[in-house]
């Protein structure tokens, strides 16, 4: 019965079992009644050895498609430093947990501080958690906070320009949690700030949820936002592509309480949707109803500056029921991930990678209208990412089926009513590439 | 444990103009930044360090020498089943074929990963003994929420609204009553008998048609085994209520026995734990959830399906509770447990139960002369002590007893990880202890002996435990400093 | 032993409260602050708000515990111990003296449901 990943012979069992005082390993389950006993053998496969496992998994990755990236809606195709999956594979980090005993996980606490001033650097907030699994359920979270913040209050408003996924993840934590979660409309592919308005005037609003970019790609002018929240005693909350915040308006310079978001665009691989990492940031002030793991600076007996987990009064293994959130996870990969990345690209890599993304995603829209199968229908600045309705004569889901057998990702269909696809491109889309594309699109129109 | 202390921030590596990446040179100039509207850009300057590569490589490379992580040495953290994380399974997660995908592509494109994706949803059910399993969920916490949305979706579809409170053990993990509070159920606490199991008599007054359900782990937080189980899901569902397993203590019933078996409608699994998928510091994780026919229609969006000729397709599913994540959860976490489940096979996967449940008992027979074990007899994966015996310096009538602290801090200089100390609330000086099945004997028998000799210096030589640890990168550190004096950013400092 | 003064209400949640004319100063007692080790953090109501007898008006928080503030009496929160903001430690080095909340009472007999020193002693074990 040896097998590599049990270490035990048949005398160290024999052995064991003896100083237990048991006469086999089924003896070890005596107490457990028998009809409640699996008995049989269970419904799957065999054992197989390391070269089958090979085999079987990486045919099914080769039957997987590969293709060019035009899309983005929360996940983008920027490209990971080759030092970030090294890193992140010393097994010191990735076989340790969250760092309870902190005199041995100064590793692990070290790269969640530096992610955490990162993050806070990025949003132009204070204080950053290290604990959300992705965008969406940071936003979920973000929502929660202010409900909490506000004790009484139970309505949130969120902007129907959000991604739809995040939205249906948000609808449905607001559904169970108790939250009368509001859509406001969207104007002309931005945020209607006069429906804001008219629904705060009701004074019953916890909170006010908007998007930067937006879904499809706009970049929101949020002026004056924050001062009608805060005047009606609610938290502004403003959702980015983390990777944006490198060039644009933060959200603390926008006034904003919380900021959440995806830091998926900061070196993660797009990864069929994760693991990714979320981020949650405030203000001091709600830092009591933050949710999740906070890591903080101190000295240790012999005055050496550490990193140990704290605040965790807040967090569930103590408060229970009154905690501020369920969340145990530490994303502390991911965070590595991310600390990495920014380590890496600086604020001047940071910003010439949205530079690069610039210029590619405006290159690729005119040649895309160039085609004419294709037009504007929001004159709203944009970054990466833009809305275009589509007028070709080929059906658009024939097109963009086409599309992918010639290898291309041809955006996101965001509304197929109206006809209007989101594409996105990054520094990873040389012009090449783009020419190639629009080549494609413009033979199959 | 590499004892040299590494402080240093990457912040304080940095000098302004060193660069740390490289990328193509820009050939499409037809538009600039500069084209927008300044009162949309960040004005304050971003305050990201600047190094270059070697600089960063190090930075992390000595970092990651004052960790420790399973494959540093034994990790006996209760209730967190730190088992190896074998290195096939990083190798599968990192093929290209998966880490290359968008989840917004045609699932014409994706047929491999979800034909994986769905060969893990069969197999956790075969395992489980359920019918249907969702991966979606990013972590235990998350499974937990998502099951207990499952549970007010079947009650919702009945017409059924009043049942709004869960019961939940007061040795459940905390995890359990926070996530029935996110959930927006009221949460009832049963209390435990003497043997630390659930209090059958305590439980039968707090039935009624308020209740959803009630959510478990069997082997219990205690490591024992709820003989009475068929009992209580027989009282619960009497009430009309759903029985929930949380699948945290999973890894002893592996084959032998399964929650659908024992009565249980809807659990999660941690694939961090029980699947063997690597901690990563706390995450990410991933939090499959299961359920017993006829609940299978609620579980969250999107669903994978196999259809009659053999292909996959993702569903959304209008009776759907909804979706807990925008796709499909932690996928790369996901391909690692396959490989997992791979390797072991129907053969091996009881095996793993079996022998985690040998090693814990070796411990708790060998050491129990030396700490105070609470409830006697055999335990599953993990076991409880309450802190040193009286003669080995535990007595807590004493005011400088020994803690359970003192021995977790100590058991750092020896080169292991402490147990999970603290938990269950149910004893002051809790010390939870689950050695998992890949620990040799050898390793058993190192740990025993300084357990054994931690014993011995608690009596003979008390500073020595209230000052340790002594040989670790850095000394006891100061948490109340951390708190009153609260620095969370590099800028704080 | 944990200190106990004469002529204080206390709670079963180890809350106290001191009776002045139409006000009570609330606060925990000794045996809740030896209980919770370290305070760092008084999380207190605010001036004008209102508070209920048996109802939650805060928390108290040390390094690896927190605990919920009960209110012993109901009315009108008048003042807060600004002190404790900065100096959370107060309520270890003397937790009568440091008072939480200065409380304008709406229903003075309430107070006469909550427990003597006497009675209050015999349940701190």
């Amino acid at each position: 019965m040896s097998y590599k990943y049990f270490p035990h012979t048949q005398q160290d069992i024999s052995e064991m079992l003896k100083v237990i005082g048991v006469g086999s390993l089924e003896e070890l389950y005596a107490e457990i009644p028998e009809e409640l006993k699996f008995v049989g053998e269970l419904d799957m496969p065999s054992a197989k050895s390391e070269i089958e496992v090979r085999e079987i998994i990486e045919g099914m990755a080769a039957r997987n498609k590969q293709l060019v990236c035009f899309a983005g809606c929360g996940t983008y195709n920027h490209y990971t430093p080759s030092v970030i999956p090294y890193i992140a594979s010393r097994s010191e980090f990735s076989t340790s947990y969250t760092p309870y005993q902190a005199e041995i996980s100064q590793g692990t606490l070290q790269y969640i501080f530096e992610y955490q001033s990162m993050m806070a650097e990025l949003t132009g907030l204070e204080i950053s958690n290290a604990s959300m699994y992705d965008g969406a359920t940071a936003t979920a979270e973000a929502m929660m906070m202010c409900v909490a913040a506000a004790k009484k209050r139970r309505k949130v408003l969120i902007s129907s320009t959000f991604n739809p996924d995040v939205l249906r993840v948000v609808r449905t934590y607001a559904k169970y949690h108790g939250v009368e979660l509001v859509e406001v409309p969207a104007k002309d592919g931005v945020t209607d700030k006069a429906a804001i308005n008219e629904l705060l005037a009701g004074g019953d609003v916890a909170g006010v949820m908007v998007a930067q970019p937006n879904y499809f790609g706009n970049i929101e002018d949020f002026s004056g936002l924050a001062d009608a929240c805060h005047a009606e005693k609610a938290l502004l909350v403003i959702n980015s592509v983390a990777s944006a915040l490198g060039v644009l308006k933060s959200p603390g310079e926008w006034g904003a309480d919380i900021a959440c978001g995806d830091a998926q665009s900061l070196g993660i691989p797009m990864g069929y949707g994760g693991p990714y990492i979320g981020y949650l940031c405030t203000t001091s002030a709600l830092i009591r109803k933050m949710p999740g793991r906070l890591v903080g600076a101190t000295t240790d007996a012999e005055g050496k500056r550490c990193f140990v987990l704290t605040m965790q009064a807040r967090e569930q293994h103590i408060r229970r029921e009154k905690a501020t959130s369920n969340i145990c996870t530490a994303q502390g990969f991911m965070c590595l991930y991310v600390a990495s990345y920014l380590s890496l690209m600086g604020p001047k890599g940071l910003r010439e990678v949205n530079q690069l993304s610039y210029e590619a995603a405006h290159y690729l829209q005119d040649a895309l209208i160039g085609t004419g199968a294709f037009e504007k229908v929001h004159e709203v600045p944009f970054l990466n990412e833009f809305t275009l309705r589509y007028t070709g004569k080929t059906p658009l889901n024939e097109l963009r089926k086409k599309l992918t057998a010639e290898g291309y990702l041809a955006g996101v269909v965001a509304n197929e009513a109206e006809q209007l696809v989101v594409f996105a491109a990054t520094e990873q889309n040389s012009q090449q590439q783009i020419d190639a594309f629009v080549a494609a699109v413009a033979k199959l129109v | 444990m590499n004892k040299t202390y590494y402080g240093k921030l990457i912040f304080e590596l940095s000098k302004p103009g060193r660069t740390g990446y490289s990328l193509p040179e820009s050939t499409m100039r037809n538009h600039s930044m500069d084209e927008l509207p300044s009162a949309l850009l960040r004005e304050k300057p971003l305050g990201l360090p600047e190094v270059d590569e070697l600089t960063a490589v190090r930075h992390y490379t000595n970092m990651s020498n004052n960790n420790f992580g399973v494959d540093t040495g034994f990790y006996p953290l209760g209730s967190c089943t730190m088992k190896y994380n074998p290195k096939i399974n990083e190798e599968m997660a990192a093929l290209k074929g998966f880490t290359n995908l968008h989840p917004a592509q045609c699932e014409c494109t994706t047929q491999g990963a979800l034909e994986l994706y769905w060969e893990v949803q069969r197999t956790l059910s075969e395992i489980a003994g359920l019918s249907a399993f969702t991966l979606n969920p990013y972590a235990g916490a998350h499974g937990e929420l998502t099951g207990l949305m499952v549970i007010r979706k079947y009650h919702e579809m009945r017409g059924d609204t009043g049942r709004t409170k869960i019961i939940v053990p007061d040795s459940a993990h905390g995890t359990n009553p926070a996530s029935a509070a996110v959930c927006g159920l009221q949460i009832v606490q049963v209390k435990s008998t003497a043997d630390g199991t659930v209090d059958v008599e305590d439980l039968k007054p707090l039935l009624g048609d308020d209740i959803a359900g009630m959510m478990m782990t069997n082997p219990n937080t205690l490591g024992i085994f709820e003989k009475k189980i068929p009992e209580i899901a027989r009282l619960v569902h009497e009430c009309g209520g759903l029985m929930y397993y949380d699948g945290a203590n999973l890894n002893p019933m592996l084959g032998v026995c399964r929650p659908g078996d024992m009565g249980f409608d809807v659990m999660h699994i941690n694939l961090h734990k029980t699947f063997s998928t690597p901690h990563g510091g706390g995450g990410p994780g991933s939090g499959p959830v299961g359920v017993r026919a006829g609940l299978e229609e609620y579980l969250p969006n999107p669903q994978v399906v196999k259809n009659a000729d053999g292909s996959f397709s993702i569903r959304m599913n209008e009776q759907s509770l909804g979706a807990v994540s925008p796709l499909f959860g932690n996928y790369a976490v996901v391909v690692r447990a396959y490989a997992y489940l791979l390797s072991l096979g129907k053969e091996n996967v009881p095996l793993a139960g079996k022998l985690s449940v040998l090693n814990a008992n070796y411990i708790k027979e060998c050491l129990k002369e030396y700490y105070k074990l609470p409830i006697d007899g055999l335990c599953k994966h993990e076991f409880v002590f309450d802190g040193l015996r009286e003669e080995y310096g535990g007595d807590h009538h004493d005011a400088g007893h020994v803690t359970t602290l003192d021995v977790a801090k100590r058991l750092l200089d020896y080169g292991f990880h402490a147990p999970t100390i603290y938990f269950p609330l149910l004893f002051h000086e809790a010390m939870m202890i689950e050695p998992t099945e890949t620990e040799s004997k050898d390793t058993l028998d190192e740990f025993i002996e300084v357990m054994k000799t931690i014993a011995i210096e608690a009596r003979d030589n008390r500073e020595l435990l209230k000052t340790a640890p002594h040989s670790t990168p850095v000394r006891r550190l100061d948490d109340v400093k951390a708190v009153k004096e609260p620095k969370f950013t590099f800028a704080m400092l | 032993m944990a200190k106990v003064i004469e002529g204080l209400y206390y709670s079963e949640s180890h809350e106290y409260v001191k009776i002045e004319g139409e006000y009570g100063y609330v606060g925990i007692t000794d045996y809740a602050q030896d209980q919770l080790g370290n305070v760092v953090y008084v999380d207190m109501p605010e001036v004008d708000d209102e508070v209920t007898a048996g109802e939650e008006f805060g928390a108290v928080e040390s390094v690896k515990a927190a605990s919920d503030l009960i209110s012993p009496v109901s009315g009108t929160v008048v003042e807060i111990n600004e002190e404790l903001e900065d100096a959370p430690e107060l309520v270890n080095k003397d937790a009568f003296a440091n008072w939480i909340m200065k409380v304008k009472l709406s229903d003075p007999a309430e107070v006469e449901a909550l427990m003597d020193v006497a009675a209050y002693e015999a349940i701190c074990h």
